[in-house]
């Protein structure tokens, strides 16, 4: 594989493709949906907040390695966060997947797998829909976000 | 440069391909290998050089002008019409309405025959394989009319149900749509028995021919189809150009689809009389350029010859869908006993966007996705397909490089 590919599609994201975490629902709780038309990828984020602290994040839903291995990532990420945190990450995450290659590389721990997306302008939406959709449910509006 | 002698029944596609220059493209350093051919089709050096050949010698504005320039793109664009009246056997030149593509037609229709004949309680039938441009439009004009759109179902091969679409026409049945080739399955619907079975009601029937011209002689006259449509780009031809065939008492018949000029016969704030046929849905100055080189493109074409295009085409699918059926986990979706040159597949465990990614890197080009056709993808039962589309340039040993691009995407994956 070239190394292009190589990075995009790393060992951890095959993992979380394979294996997802927190793929389940929450009963009581938010929850929005996500659509990427281009695709026909959809899926659910749900969350539990108390205050303004994401107790609990979780998600359904099919789509693509990188945009269901976001997904799992992302909520691993944002459980015990504030709503502030989760969006100021959400920009963070949204900034390394979009830089330009001049661009210093932020570390984002886990999350820095997706940097290789970068490199596939059209796999941004995909990589990108879990956190739309997070950031859909902590507005706790009940209506579908689209990434067209 | 050695030539292959050419037998009545084979294409040479060694110098086939030397027509198309993009073909010796490299994509991300691995040669060109593109599969992707019902989406649009490359270009042969004919069509571009005449682009080039009509912007530098007679580009001007058409029916107009009494100047030389005015003359020549006049002629050629009209030439260019009858270019496409001979290719469609169509019975008469002014049934030729130039547009901009095969959803442009499609509209075209359902907003003046469909508008004209179309009303509350009334019918529209379409069939579950039709692309969004030939739902959408019948859905716009059944949501304002307050009609209904009726669906013909298929089997799991992806066949039309014909006895379900015989049961589905009734009395309130204003017109029929139907695809020629599916776009997303390959399928070659039996347009000669569906006209039959429609006009045994009085029942008109549109074609969308955008699958099926590249690949196969269409006679409008011997389909005996009401309307025809197909888009230029899908035929080697230019974007932006496509065609409209109807027969010229029902073209006759309805009102125009857009105003202004070209498309009148007189003007007074009062009152516009209507031009003739082709030119009363032609409004505005058209796509002449387009036109031109649809009309190469169709020429480049008919000097192959449907009967070598068809045999390739045959050929490749047979070596495709053998090649395709050996890789374990892949299932061909669309496997109908009269079938175009898809091949259409999911494979377990791998999504479609991931599997186009891959391919990409090595050099492949096919289309992942939902083929605008998501009602379709609903009744398959899955979110997206991968589609390697064939066209005449393509050859066994790319299907063999695609082949072995998908056992990579398997050893990533699985």
């Amino acid at each position: 594989m070239s190394s292009a590919l190589d990075e995009l599609y790393q060992e951890v994201i095959l993992d979380h493709n394979r294996r997802p975490r927190n793929f389940r629902t929450i009963e009581e709780g938010r929850h929005a949906e996500g659509y990427n038309p281009l695709c026909g990828d959809r899926l659910t984020v749900y969350l539990r907040i108390q205050g303004d602290r994401i107790q609990d994040a979780s998600f359904q839903g099919s789509g693509c390695a990188i945009s269901k291995a976001s997904a799992s990532l992302m909520t691993e990420s944002v459980k015990g966060k504030t709503i502030a945190e989760a969006e100021a990450l959400f920009e963070r995450f949204h900034r390394l997947i979009t830089r330009s290659v001049e661009d210093p590389v932020d570390d984002l721990g886990k999350l820095s797998v997706f940097a290789g997306v970068r490199q596939y302008p059209a796999r941004v939406k995909c990589a990108s829909l879990a956190w739309h959709t997070l950031r859909a449910a902590t507005d706790a509006k009940n209506e579908v976000v689209s990434t067209e | 440069m050695t030539s292959i002698p050419l037998t009545r029944t084979e294409l040479d596609v060694r110098s086939v391909r030397e027509d198309f220059p993009i073909l010796r493209t490299l994509a991300h350093g691995k040669p060109l290998i593109y599969l992707d051919n019902a989406a649009t089709t490359q270009k042969p050096q004919v069509v571009l050089d005449r682009l080039v050949r009509y912007y530098t010698h007679e580009n001007a504005n058409v029916h107009r002008g009494v100047h030389l320039l005015s003359e020549r793109a006049t002629d050629a664009y009209e030439e260019a019409r009858k270019t496409a009246a001979r290719f469609l056997h169509a019975a008469e030149t002014q049934e030729i309405i130039f547009v901009r593509g095969t959803t442009e037609a499609i509209n075209l229709v359902a907003q003046t025959y469909g508008r004209v004949h179309v009303g509350a309680g009334d019918e529209v039938v379409i069939t579950v394989m039709e692309h969004h441009s030939n739902i959408v439009p019948w859905q716009m004009l059944c949501d304002e009319r307050g009609a209904r759109l009726r669906i013909v179902p298929m089997t799991d091969e992806g066949e039309l149900r014909i006895d379900s679409y015989e049961a589905l026409l009734g009395d309130r049945t204003r017109i029929v749509a139907v695809t020629h080739v599916s776009n997303a399955l390959g399928t070659v619907n039996p347009i000669r028995r569906i006209v039959e079975i429609a006009h045994a009601r009085g029942i008109p029937v549109l074609v969308d021919g955008a699958q099926a011209v590249a690949h196969m002689a269409v006679d409008v006259q011997a389909l005996d189809c009401d309307f025809y449509t197909f888009s230029g780009h899908k035929l080697f031809g230019p974007t932006g150009i496509g065609v409209l065939y109807g027969k010229a008492a029902l073209l006759a018949a309805v009102p125009p689809y857009q105003g202004g000029g070209d498309m009148i016969r007189s003007v007074s704030f009062e009152r516009t009389l209507y031009n003739v046929l082709p030119y009363k849905f032609e409004a505005g100055t058209p796509n002449i350029a387009g036109a031109v080189g649809l009309g190469a493109a169709i020429e480049y074409v008919e000097a192959l010859g449907f009967d070598r295009i068809g045999a390739h085409d045959r050929d490749l699918l047979a070596h495709g869908t053998r090649a395709l059926e050996e890789i374990p986990g892949l299932r061909l979706t669309g496997t109908a006993g009269d079938k175009g040159g898809i091949l259409s597949f999911v494979l377990d465990g791998v999504h479609p966007h991931d599997v186009g990614t891959i391919l990409d890197r090595e050099g492949v080009a096919i289309r992942t996705g939902h083929h605008c056709c998501q009602p379709l993808m609903a009744r398959l039962g899955v979110p997206a397909t991968s589609r390697a589309s064939l066209a005449l340039y393509n050859t066994r040993a790319e299907i063999d490089v695609l082949a072995g691009a998908l056992a990579k995407v398997r050893a990533v994956f699985v």
